[in-house]
């Protein structure tokens, strides 16, 4: 207990001591792995945990990430940056959940991926959100009276949403709830005949996952300073999916190690090549073909621990 | 009725869309009733049959030519697909082989980049339907009729196939219950890269013909996969009759959504998706689900 202690406290203290170190372009990478974890954690809730495997889970990102770049603008604090953009994800994942839960497998993939086109054809089409170009010209906030614009501030407030995310997913995946939406994914019918309100445990696990994807998004647009229809664009979907899977499915360590992976590789692979979509889908294959359990389950394999 | 025309020539333009989704929607639906795959790189294959058309187009000096060796080629990139990735998989969760194939929407995407490049390619329609003709006071180009007729005719050929023959037996039957069918003596392995591989021919096949229509570019694929997916859940999983109904449905609602509600023309087919699914889940002619 105190090791782990020591050993998060160890990571906190690297990440944030980080920009004084080392130069922009790794702390721009550094932030854009943090935003990318949190949206994989989240999605590690639904398809490593309770088993639902979205396509979709773009819409809840971008939700979060539209609603923080309109309010922004007129409310510069903790509400239009995170507390709202938060909450209309969770009422967009509530709406989305109500329909996808009642299937699963293949045709919940399909109804999430079908949902999310529906959330970016919207974004690509209405004036309001700025049509095809997005929103642009997003402020930072300013919270707790610290002005985010600076720098090293920024930097701060991201590791700190970031481990607030991960650790509400932690808490969530170690709580009764967290071993009930396990034993959903293990046996869904013999947990509805013990007694479990299956469906509702599934919705709330979706709105739950949708809530800290919103989250990302929210940083997401700070951090770019604006958002497009991209943003709910099923690849961006797909592109989550294949750093839970890389990763490892399952663990939320993993997810992060996933993201960190694809986001390395991506900035190492296209220095020396324009072929970073070729090599990322010859990545995936392989993962796929051989080492479904992502670079955890290699790992775990290798050493011989089973989870 | 001045706008008469208007609404004929739209139709047309839907009717004509409406096709192309069918050859894409049929190998789908297919692929998914007998493999239960989620093939996600179907439009890859689309993506495929028209940057090959493009080049056989460039080497043969003739459209009909590529028409009939393009969808080949694709058929076999298909083939090699299924056999070397797919096949492994079968054993495994529906779901890896959906990621699988997602793995290759990218490896596509970028080989079609590498070998022809980023850039826009028109594709020339053929001398013979080159010109427009005046149907019922619409002016259309003649090249769409050609598109519907051949859809059409292909649509007719294959119910053919798949409802009056030996091997389209096997398929049904496959698409039932696979795991029966091999029971009966059918060797469904290579049933199954068969008809991966014509649903990949198909998508190919697709993607020449809507060469002309809409030219060829890289993301081509990813944008057609989502309505294709669309007809196959309006349509129904695994049926040939509701991949029809659900591709001429989907043409018209987004030629006329084009038209009409050029606000909003890409939400229409998504409504037309949640209608059908409130009012019928398993689709127009699915199976209801278990």
């Amino acid at each position: 207990m105190i090791v782990k202690v020591v050993a998060v406290a160890v990571v906190l203290i690297g990440l944030a001591t980080f920009p004084l170190y080392a130069s922009p372009y790794p702390v721009r990478l550094l932030h854009e792995i943090l935003i990318w974890s949190i949206f994989a954690m989240s999605l590690d809730l639904l398809m490593g945990h309770a088993g639902m495997v979205s396509f979709g889970h773009a819409a809840f990102f971008g939700v979060g990430g539209y609603v923080a770049a309109l309010l922004l603008k007129s409310m510069p604090g903790a509400l239009g940056a995170l507390v709202l953009p938060a909450l209309a994800a969770a009422v967009s994942a509530l709406v989305v959940g109500f329909f996808a839960i009642r299937v699963s497998g293949v045709y919940f993939i399909m109804l999430t991926l079908a949902f999310s086109q529906m959330f970016y054809a919207v974004a690509f089409q209405a004036a309001w959100l700025g049509a095809e170009d997005g929103l642009v010209g997003v402020p930072r906030p300013s919270i707790l009276g610290a002005n985010l614009s600076r720098p090293m501030s920024f930097h701060l407030y991201l590791i700190a949403v970031c481990a607030l995310a991960a650790l509400l997913l932690w808490r969530v995946v170690r709580s009764p709830f967290g071993h009930a939406l396990r034993g959903i994914h293990e046996n869904e019918v013999r947990m509805q005949a013990v007694g479990y309100a299956v469906a509702r445990y599934k919705l709330l696990a979706f709105v739950i996952a949708g809530v800290v994807a919103g989250l990302a998004g929210a940083l997401y647009a700070q951090f770019v300073g604006s958002i497009t229809p991209d943003a709910f664009f099923w690849t961006a979907s797909g592109e989550v999916l294949l750093m839970v899977i890389i990763g490892g499915a399952g663990t939320l360590g993993g997810a992060v190690l996933g993201a960190a992976a694809f986001i390395l590789l991506q900035s190492l692979v296209s220095s020396y090549t324009e072929r970073w979509m070729l090599i990322l889908g010859l990545t995936f294959i392989l993962f796929v073909l051989w080492a479904p359990g992502g670079i955890v389950g290699a790992f775990r394999g290798r050493i011989g621990i089973r989870a | 009725m001045p706008f008469f025309p208007d609404i004929f020539g739209q139709a047309l333009n839907g009717l004509s869309y409406g096709v192309l989704l069918f050859l894409l929607s049929v190998g789908l639906t297919l692929i998914f009733g007998m493999l239960d795959v989620v093939n996600l790189a179907h439009g890859s294959f689309y993506m495929l049959g028209a940057y090959a058309g493009l080049s056989l187009i460039a080497a043969t000096g003739s459209f009909w030519l590529a028409l009939a060796l393009a969808p080949l080629a694709v058929g076999v990139v298909g083939a090699v697909v299924e056999r070397t990735c797919l096949r492994p998989l079968y054993r495994r969760s529906p779901l890896d082989q959906v990621l699988l194939t997602f793995g290759f929407i990218y490896l596509f995407e970028d080989l079609v980049k590498w070998i022809w490049g980023g850039r826009i390619r028109s594709i020339p329609s053929p001398d013979l339907f080159s010109g427009s003709v005046t149907v019922f006071g619409a002016t259309v180009p003649s090249y769409r009729l050609f598109v519907i007729a051949f859809g059409l005719a292909m649509a007719v050929a294959l119910w053919l196939v798949i409802e009056r023959t030996r091997l389209g037996a096997i398929v049904r039957a496959g698409v039932f219950d696979a795991e029966m069918t091999a029971g009966m003596g059918i060797n469904i392995d290579r049933v199954f890269t068969w008809v991966f591989a014509g649903g990949a021919a198909l998508a190919g096949l697709s993607g020449v013909i809507a060469g002309p229509i809409q030219s060829a570019y890289p993301p081509m694929g990813a944008s057609i996969l989502i309505p294709a997916l669309i007809v196959v859940v309006v349509g129904g999983l695994g049926s040939l009759k509701g991949s029809l109904a659900g591709s001429l449905i989907i043409g018209q609602a987004e030629t006329f959504g084009k038209a009409w509600l050029p606000g909003a023309s890409m939400v229409i087919i998504y409504v037309v998706m949640a209608l059908v699914l409130l009012l019928r889940p398993q689709g127009l002619f699915g199976r209801p689900l278990r």
